[in-house]
């Protein structure tokens, strides 16, 4: 599955998220639920922001692995896995485990290897073997 | 007496109740932060708090950006 479909089934499963984006440490947009890129990355960057400034609040290291910023204008959630993340713009006073369950989902599903085509059988014609009816 | 009794008991129920719903719905309304560590932990800021405010400030951003 591609980052777009992950996204996808994302907004499909979820409706309380508003807007979502993946993007990667370095803050490079791979996949947007927005039309407009500048939003895209404008999300990515303060997503990242949030990251960095929550990194600081631990003084004996340890990684951020998720965040919930709530306002009275709506929450922000990020989520990490490794060098994956992903941000999401909910409305005021969501259900938190249930978005970060979705926000889990969808990195795992952008992460994962597109489904390889099934190999189709050759038709037993090609093979060189006769069906018939028994004549000989 | 029995019912006068019933009665304050009553009032002092729903005063109770009353208060705790209240509390409940301001502390929900309340501005927060809320980071999760790798390790398990979790550490939560209330607005007014110095930690909270540089992360409410980029979440203000990220919404911004978003509902433009």
């Amino acid at each position: 599955m591609d980052a777009a479909q992950a996204l996808a089934d994302l907004t499909e499963i979820s409706s309380q998220i508003e807007a979502a984006v993946l993007f990667d440490g370095e803050g490079g947009v791979q996949g947007s639920t927005l039309a407009d890129e500048s939003a895209a990355r404008a999300l990515a960057t303060a997503a990242g922001a949030l990251l960095e400034s929550a990194t600081h609040f631990r003084t004996g290291g340890g990684e951020v692995r998720q965040l919930e910023v709530s306002t009275h204008e709506g929450s922000v959630f990020v989520v990490c896995d490794g060098e994956r993340r992903i941000a999401a713009v909910t409305g005021s006073d969501p259900t938190a485990g249930l978005v970060f369950y979705d926000l889990k989902s969808c990195l795992r599903g952008a992460a994962a290897e597109p489904a390889k085509p099934r190999r189709r059988r050759r038709p037993a014609a090609d093979s060189g073997e006769e069906k018939g009816d028994g004549e000989a | 007496m029995k019912r006068k009794l019933l009665g304050l008991l009553g009032f002092a129920t729903g005063v109770f109740v009353g208060s705790v719903l209240y509390r409940r719905s301001t502390e929900r309304r309340r501005e927060r932060v809320d980071v999760y560590f790798d390790d398990g932990s979790m550490v939560s800021f209330v607005d007014g708090s110095p930690e909270a405010e540089t992360l409410l400030a980029a979440a203000r951003d990220a919404l911004g950006a978003v509902r433009r």
